[in-house]
């Protein structure tokens, strides 16, 4: 068959789905919908009845061979009911779906699994469920078996393996039938690194003659591998384009997971806390501080330790909108413990030449006590994502699937 | 390319695509079906110790309790042709047979549930696995049959060669059945709970347990029941009697397959539809 770069093997035309909250009424719905289908009626379109809502509503796009599609959203937002459409699973309550060629679709890993037949008799009853035929199961059986890692337990019933070796053989399994579309749900985020570094790459090699729908919540894979992205809240389009660093921030948008709040302040207080760039603009930007790339990021805060303690010490934890930690400053590292007074410290902090990529960050404020005798760290406060601040790179790289950018000189000659 | 549309329009408006499109998936499915068959009788005998003692001890059980009631004269159940014993253990095996046709569609989609909503793979295969499952048990049932019956003294050759066909149509008409509950079974457990108490109920209005009464309200009863001609026919060739009902035996048949048909194309359009409500 030819496999020509270009052509559309996805398209989906304005598509919505309803579901129902009920259980009791969506079962009646469905003999509802069985007697309208025999009938021959098409489902009412418009009107929702009573209990449902759009789980996906008016979506439309198109994936062309060789390209990739990130599908991203928060829980809940209708990307698997999308798929589960894509993959021909349920049918659209509006709009129209075509999909071209054999579409592979790794969903469920090891669908078809049966846990007192072994591993080998597995692989040829997902092999048929996926639709491969006997005699094709048989000229991938050892390039299967290599990839999951199995090795001699190929023979034991599936029933006896750790969790990550079923799901090895599944993915090994489903990426060796050289699908036209393929649909990846969340399989990437399976298995230990090294499997996972290596089912990165055999994706990245089917990709290049296949249409690929891509779902993740890990945004640097979504960086990496789609070239362009559709971000679904509450079952509409929010975005949808080439412009994956726009994506991906309206993505992170969606959060409100990082909200300040005093986790911990038995043994100090944070009195105040500043973020600012420069002494300059440090007033009028108090609320929410643009920090330029490779400028100085300052910190002004001003803690009240409990008498009693003696000594102290301040940890910074920048988080960025992932809620990942991408840099810490403990001043352990750079300076004697401060001695404490029992008033407030005005405590003045500078990180220089800030490096991080484009994007919003929060920082947590830790006041610790070093116990020498146990040596261990008692924690006073923990003030979590008390502050936020922006980075801006003025050529505006976006978004990489980076913490950093890394400085550097290049010289031609 | 292969290409494939999903709306919101009904497939029964094109009925000559989705025919087509039916008789390919049975095609592509003949492999998995296959599978699906060996996976599942594998997996259900070797995690069981007494293996295939199970396909015949509860017809075994059920004769000696009516061999027992007809013997004491708590009940009297009428003259039989054959010995009473052959006569009542012939007949619930053939009922076991049926039982289980009828049960296997069901079984076999409540099974697969977690595969059904979560892969595409051509729904034809299942019905096909099932109706593979219960020709395979039945067999097993038959053998069994026409050892005990030989030691008897009443199976003959002809009995041999007849009991396929009585298989067969044993299983088409219990799997018509069955998958024309399996729409509606498959949103409300209701079904497969109530129909052992159904079938109890249709048990005993078909000459089972007992011969055909010559006159009387049950008679008018059992004559008019379709599966008194189904029961009685494959009794009578399994045991080497000339059949009194074929003609009936034979339209029977012929309804079974038609609603076979007819009932698998409701299968298959109702299939996306429980997907969406199944609770998988």
């Amino acid at each position: 068959m030819e496999r020509r770069i270009g052509e559309t093997l996805v398209k989906v035309d304005h598509v919505g789905k309803k579901f129902c909250r009920d259980l009791k009424k969506s079962l009646w719905y469905g003999v509802q919908d069985l007697g309208a289908e025999f009938l021959g009626k098409s489902k009412a379109e418009k009107q929702l009845r009573d209990k449902e809502f759009w789980a996906v509503r008016d979506v439309s796009f198109e994936v062309k061979r060789g390209e990739c599609l990130g599908l991203i959203g928060r829980n809940g937002a209708g990307k698997s009911t999308l798929l589960k459409m894509l993959n021909g699973l349920i049918k659209p309550d509006k709009g129209q779906i075509e999909m071209y060629g054999r579409v592979g679709a790794l969903i469920e890993l090891g669908s078809g699994f049966n846990p007192i037949l072994t591993g080998r008799e597995n692989i040829y009853n997902n092999g048929a469920v996926l639709g491969l035929k006997k005699k094709e199961v048989d000229a991938v059986l050892d390039e299967i078996i290599d990839f999951s890692e199995i090795g001699k337990f190929i023979d034991t019933p599936v029933q006896f393996y750790s969790s990550g070796m079923k799901v090895r053989l599944g993915f090994s399994v489903a990426v060796h039938m050289k699908p036209d579309v393929l649909i990846l749900d969340e399989v990437l985020a399976v298995g230990d690194s090294g499997f996972k570094i290596k089912s990165f790459n055999k994706v990245n090699e089917m990709m290049r003659d296949a249409a690929v729908i891509f779902v993740s919540h890990s945004m640097p894979h979504i960086a990496t591998i789609t070239n362009k992205v559709l971000l679904m809240e509450n079952g509409v389009e929010n975005y949808y384009g080439e412009n994956i660093a726009e994506g991906i921030d309206r993505y992170f948008d969606n959060f409100g997971g990082d909200d300040p709040k005093v986790e911990f302040s038995e043994g100090a207080t944070v009195e105040s806390m500043t973020i600012f760039n420069s002494e300059l603009y440090k007033e009028a930007r108090e609320e929410f501080p643009i920090i330029d790339y490779q400028s100085d990021l300052n910190v002004n805060l001003d803690v009240k330790v409990n008498r009693e303690i003696s000594w102290f010490h301040v940890k910074l934890q920048i988080t960025d909108k992932d809620l990942k930690i991408v840099g810490i400053y403990d001043s352990f590292q750079f300076s004697e413990p401060i001695q404490n007074t029992g008033d407030v410290h005005k405590l003045k902090i500078k990180i220089p030449n800030t490096i991080f990529i484009n994007g919003e960050y929060a920082v947590t404020v830790f006041i610790q006590q070093r116990d020498e005798a146990n040596s261990k760290w008692n924690l006073l406060a923990i003030y979590r994502y008390w502050k936020k601040f922006r980075v801006k790179a003025s050529k505006g790289l976006g978004y990489v699937p980076a913490v950093v950018y890394l400085p550097g000189e290049i010289h031609a000659s | 390319m292969d290409k494939r549309v999903y709306n919101a329009h009904s497939n029964i408006q094109k009925p000559w695509v989705m025919v087509k499109d039916m008789i390919r998936d049975i095609r592509e499915g003949q492999d998995l079906a296959k599978r699906l068959t060996i996976r599942d009788i594998k997996a259900l005998y070797r995690q069981s110790f007494l293996g295939l003692i199970w396909a015949f001890i509860l017809p075994f059980a059920n004769t000696i309790t009516w061999v027992f009631l007809n013997g004491s004269g708590i009940v009297s159940l009428g003259e039989t042709e054959i010995p009473y014993p052959i006569y009542v253990f012939t007949g619930t095996m053939i009922w076991a047979i049926f039982l289980e046709s009828i049960q296997s569609p069901i079984n076999n989609i409540t099974t697969n549930k977690a595969m059904i909503a979560k892969v595409n793979f051509p729904r034809e295969a299942l019905i096909m696995s099932s109706v593979y499952q219960s020709l395979f048990n039945a067999a097993i049932k038959a053998a069994i049959l026409l050892i005990v019956l030989a030691f008897m003294g009443y199976a003959s050759f002809t009995s041999v060669l007849l009991t396929p066909i009585a298989i067969i149509s044993l299983v088409i008409c219990g799997t018509a059945i069955g998958l024309m509950l399996t729409p509606i079974g498959t949103l409300y457990t209701d079904i497969s709970k109530g129909l052992p108490l159904v079938m109890q109920f249709f048990m005993y209005t078909t000459p089972v347990v007992y011969a055909i009464p010559e006159t009387g309200l049950t008679a008018k009863i059992i004559q008019a029941n379709p599966l008194t001609p189904l029961i009685m026919t494959c009794r009578d060739w399994i045991t080497g009697q000339a059949p009194t009902y074929l003609m009936e035996f034979g339209l029977v048949n012929l309804a079974a397959v038609l609603i076979l048909l007819f009932v698998m194309i409701v299968f298959r359009v109702s299939m996306p539809i429980l997907v969406e409500r199944m609770n998988a």
